[in-house]
């Protein structure tokens, strides 16, 4: 745990040790190991099949994994049935029983607790207040929008104070507008009942805004874990760079201890993985990184470029920008401020800076743009 | 923080859930299930398979009895006469229901709610009613006996004729379904493009509703060949399998030459049931989800084409069953048509009388009752049951097997499975027991797929949702699974009923004096020369039936707008 951002003095709520999930000769989680710290909010992000379903059903238990370990509030729940475990969940679907209304489905597990009924109607009523439906209780699902669904699904999870929330893409389903509303109202909850959340979701917005910590896994392994911040600043893989967020990939050649050659320009970078003199590698970097205002002859690492394409995206531009030496351009985002102010135009030739502090690189990677 | 790719995890042990007390109550409901299809099901076959191997004494003598079968013409000929009326009276069918289908689908013609309706009357009947039908339409003293130039009725062309009013519904139904589903979008395209219409039938019509052609094929191909009733009542000389069978067993009490009969029935059966299977299995999805539902446009021409088609075919309907419907009431046919209720007084033609109807109405109600709990209980573990590969697998081959048993079949195996001695169940022989058990049996394969379709349009993580609020799966069953799929549980519920009360097939070798059904005693009643006694009683369970089906209607709309009040928005 270095860079990881987690709370490594506390001790770990949910413990995950080498699991991996198989079936038959597919290998859907390969020897994961993962610590979810007490009252985290946690995105396993990555795109379908990468296994962070898969994943979260082996934590609830409902698809259990075929190796390693699960350990939860310092209990091992490795092979126990989902019945025995402490979780609430949201599925992707709500999984609202239809012939119910809100309070029962609010009230099912409360019911059968054997709760005296007065009890149960005040939690009841106590959860619907929590997700902002007070007035819901005796419609049925159908009769609710699909954001009130999900906030029904959600109270419904939260009705027995699991020690564990494991929400299953539950944004999904819902239109942009609501999907950005409900973002926040969860991140809201969270924060309230301070309740350890793991959040599975394809979308990198909504992994950026919500998460504590990210998981981003791809085939079945776990790519990098780290803050938002983290994860989007120094992406520990070309995978990580590609998938949160856009970014360039340039091929580059290791020509120093520190330094890289694109396009025929000596670039000073900070080299991680430290391939030796003379390897390829991919240069990443982002398009709101490259630099084009303040260019002096001292400036480091910049490059003369020709704007071959400019397109308008509302608060900013997308600029495509060719070296002379290369045939991949680089793609950079200009405030409409600088376009404005340096005349950004197609055809325009300007000198721009890639920050060492910004770039990063990667293993040559042939199937990357 | 590791996160590494190596597959070092072989050398882990294998984590295995521990079972909670939901699984292991579904795991023993499967078994008990995989039991009761044992007893009911796979060990009488068994018992039937191993009799067709033994002489008389009950020694076994291979293949003896197969020789002597496929040696005697007068047995062997039965197999072409039965594969030569299935096959006739598929071709005729099936372009009938899929002209009749295609009305009720793709035109704009009147009335489709009254065609419809009136196609479906022919399932509310026994098999025999056509034929009786048919004898008084067409038979020695027929009212348009004249119009078959001296030809007989009785026969190949009369089972012909018959078949094709039984079967007629159960085509339709398929087709029905099948060209409900198309995509208008493919219509439009081939517009666009400038095709004719014959074009468009052929290019886009029809391929779309192929699978449910040639399943509707089998469907008949197999109701006729193992159909016992209509070639009993009609057949005259023109014997089949089915009436061999019945011949062998009760005319010559010969049980291993029936049960080898019974046999070869079993073949053709199971080899339609498997092809069709495997035409299902490479069925594709042929409209996606972002399909554009079709509307019929109007057409005058074709509209009232297809309006004299339907007239034709559902009159032709109609005037089968008031055929029967007119005889049952008649003094006495041809001398005396005054209208009387005598042919109903059944006392008078068979010693059972009216307590064969109400046997079958017993026999229904509990083969309804009894069958629609295990079907549907037996859906839901097969659906819900977690892990336990192998006894899903073995349960849900065992429900599809029905299908292809024919009745008589089935019948013929549960004599020898329940009669033999040392069976510790064979105090059900001869009850009212026995006669549910191998109807709920006989239609399992069909309630089985209602219920189990059913079940698969629920959200699969109810169960999931239930288990992490500590609720049991038997109460999200009851609260939740069975109120939801409420329709569904009492379309398999009056499925069973009706075939129990029409049915003739399977319990007419499992009957007992006190037992006896009303379908029974039609054929009895038929073969003493009571005919219209025995029109009267295929009316009787018509009105049974239809008044059933009827309550069901209402009764469905009934619940949609009480109970089912959270389907509407």
């Amino acid at each position: 745990m270095t860079d990881t951002g987690a709370k490594a003095d506390a001790a770990p709520y949910l413990r995950i040790e080498r699991l991996t999930k198989q079936f038959g000769a597919f290998t859907a989680l390969k020897d994961i190991s993962l610590d979810i710290f007490p009252g985290e909010f946690v995105c396993f992000l990555g795109p379908s099949g990468c296994g962070k379903t898969t994943l979260l059903r082996a934590i609830a238990g409902l698809d259990i994994q075929t190796s390693g370990r699960i350990f939860q509030a310092d209990r091992e729940i490795s092979n126990l049935p989902a019945s025995h475990r402490d979780f609430g969940i949201v599925f992707q679907s709500y999984a609202l029983f239809p012939n119910l209304t809100v309070a029962a489905n609010v009230g099912y597990g409360l019911v059968s607790r054997g709760m005296p009924k007065v009890e149960i109607q005040t939690r009841v009523v106590e959860l619907l207040r929590l997700v902002g439906l007070p007035e819901s209780a005796r419609k049925y699902p159908a009769q609710l929008s699909g954001g009130q669904q999900q906030r029904v699904a959600v109270a419904r999870a939260l009705a027995l104070s699991p020690g564990l929330l494991l929400l299953d893409e539950p944004l999904s389903a819902l239109d942009a507008r609501v999907r950005a509303h409900l973002r926040s109202e969860i991140r809201h909850l969270h924060q309230r009942l301070k309740v350890t959340t793991i959040m599975v979701t394809h979308d990198q917005e909504e992994a950026l805004t919500m998460a504590d910590r990210i998981v981003v896994m791809n085939q079945g392994v776990i790519e990098q874990v780290g803050t938002p911040t983290e994860v989007y600043r120094k992406p520990k893989s070309a995978f990580v760079a590609d998938f949160v967020g856009t970014t360039n990939f340039l091929p580059a050649l290791v020509t120093g201890p520190s330094q890289v050659r694109f396009a025929g320009v000596e670039l000073a970078c900070e080299l991680d993985v430290r391939p030796g003199i003379g390897h390829d590698v991919t240069l990443a970097i982002r398009p709101e990184d490259v630099v084009v205002r303040n260019i002096v002859a001292t400036t480091p690492n910049t490059l003369s470029a020709r704007v071959r394409d400019i397109e308008f995206l509302g608060s900013f531009c997308r600029v495509e920008l060719m070296t002379g030496g290369s045939i991949t351009p680089i793609v950079a985002d200009f405030s409409i401020n600088v376009v404005r102010d340096l005349a950004i135009d197609e055809g325009k030739e300007m000198r721009v800076a890639l920050p060492a502090e910004r770039l990063r690189v990667f293993p040559p990677a042939p199937h990357l743009p | 923080m590791t996160a590494s790719a190596t597959p070092v995890a072989a050398s882990l042990p294998v984590v295995r859930r521990r079972l909670d007390r939901d699984d292991v109550l579904m795991r023993a409901g499967l078994c008990l299930l995989i039991a009761w299809m044992l007893v009911t099901l796979v060990l009488p076959l068994w018992a039937l398979l191993s009799k067709s191997f033994q002489n008389q004494n009950g020694e076994f003598v291979g293949l003896a009895n197969y020789t002597r079968y496929f040696s005697t013409p007068a047995l062997f000929d039965s197999v072409w006469n039965s594969l030569f009326v299935a096959v006739v009276s598929t071709v005729i069918v099936l372009p009938l229901a899929f002209v009749y289908a295609y009305a009720l689908q793709r035109s704009c013609m009147r009335w489709k709610g009254l065609f419809q309706a009136l196609a479906l009357i022919p399932i509310l009947a026994p098999s025999l009613l056509p034929a009786i039908s048919l004898i008084y339409l067409f038979g020695n003293q027929g009212v348009l006996k004249d119009l078959l130039f001296g030809g007989s009725i009785y026969g190949a062309g009369g089972i012909v004729v018959a078949q094709v009013f039984y079967c007629f519904p159960h085509a339709l139904m398929i087709l029905v379904a099948a060209l409900s589903m198309a995509d208008a979008r493919l219509y439009e395209a081939a517009d666009a493009l400038g095709a004719s219409k014959t074009r468009v039938f052929f290019t886009v019509t029809l391929p779309g509703a192929k699978y449910g052609v040639i399943s509707a094929g089998f469907v008949i191909f197999t109701l006729v060949i193992t159909d016992f009733g209509i070639a009993k009542v009609i057949g005259g000389r023109f014997n089949v399998l089915a009436t061999d069978i019945f011949k062998q067993v009760i005319g010559q009490q010969n049980f291993e030459m029936g049960a080898v009969v019974g046999f070869v029935l079993l073949i053709p059966a199971v080899v339609a049931f498997a092809a069709n299977r495997i035409t299902e299995r490479r069925q594709v999805a042929l409209v996606s989800a972002r399909a554009v539902p079709f509307e019929p446009r109007r057409s005058a021409r074709r509209d009232w084409l297809l309006f004299a088609f339907c007239a034709v075919v559902g009159g032709t309907i109609l005037g089968i069953l008031a055929m029967s419907a007119w005889a049952s009431f008649v003094t006495r046919w041809p001398y005396n048509l005054a209208l009387t209720l005598t042919n109903y007084a059944f006392g008078d033609f068979d010693t059972n009388g009216w307590s064969a109807y109400w046997n079958s109405v017993e026999l229904a109600t509990w083969t309804a009752v009894i069958g629609t709990v295990v079907v549907f209980l037996g859906a839901y573990l097969l659906e819900k049951t977690r892990g336990f590969v192998w006894g899903r697998g073995v349960a849900q081959f065992m429900a599809m097997l029905p299908m292809a048993v024919p009745g008589l079949v089935l019948g013929l195996a549960y004599i020898f499975f329940f009669n033999a001695r040392s069976n510790p169940l064979g105090f059900i022989y001869a009850t009212m027991i026995i006669l549910v058990v191998n109807s709920i049996t006989h239609f399992y394969t069909v309630s089985h797929l209602t219920a189990t379709t059913a079940l698969k349009q629920l959200d699969s993580e109810f169960e999931a949702v239930s288990a992490s609020l500590k609720v049991s799966l038997l109460r999200t069953m009851m609260r939740v699974t069975v109120p939801v799929c409420l329709p569904a549980v009492l379309d398999v519920s009056i499925y069973l009923f009706v075939n129990a009360m029409t049915t003739v097939s399977a319990v007419i070798f499992l009957y007992s004096t006190d037992t006896k059904l009303a379908a029974v005693t039609i054929i009895n009643m038929d073969e003493s020369g009571f005919t219209a006694a025995a029109a009267a009683m295929a009316m009787t369970i018509v009105a049974t039936s239809a008044a059933v089906k009827i309550a069901h209607v209402f009764l469905t709309r009934r619940l949609e707008r009480t109970t089912q009040a959270w389907r509407r928005r």
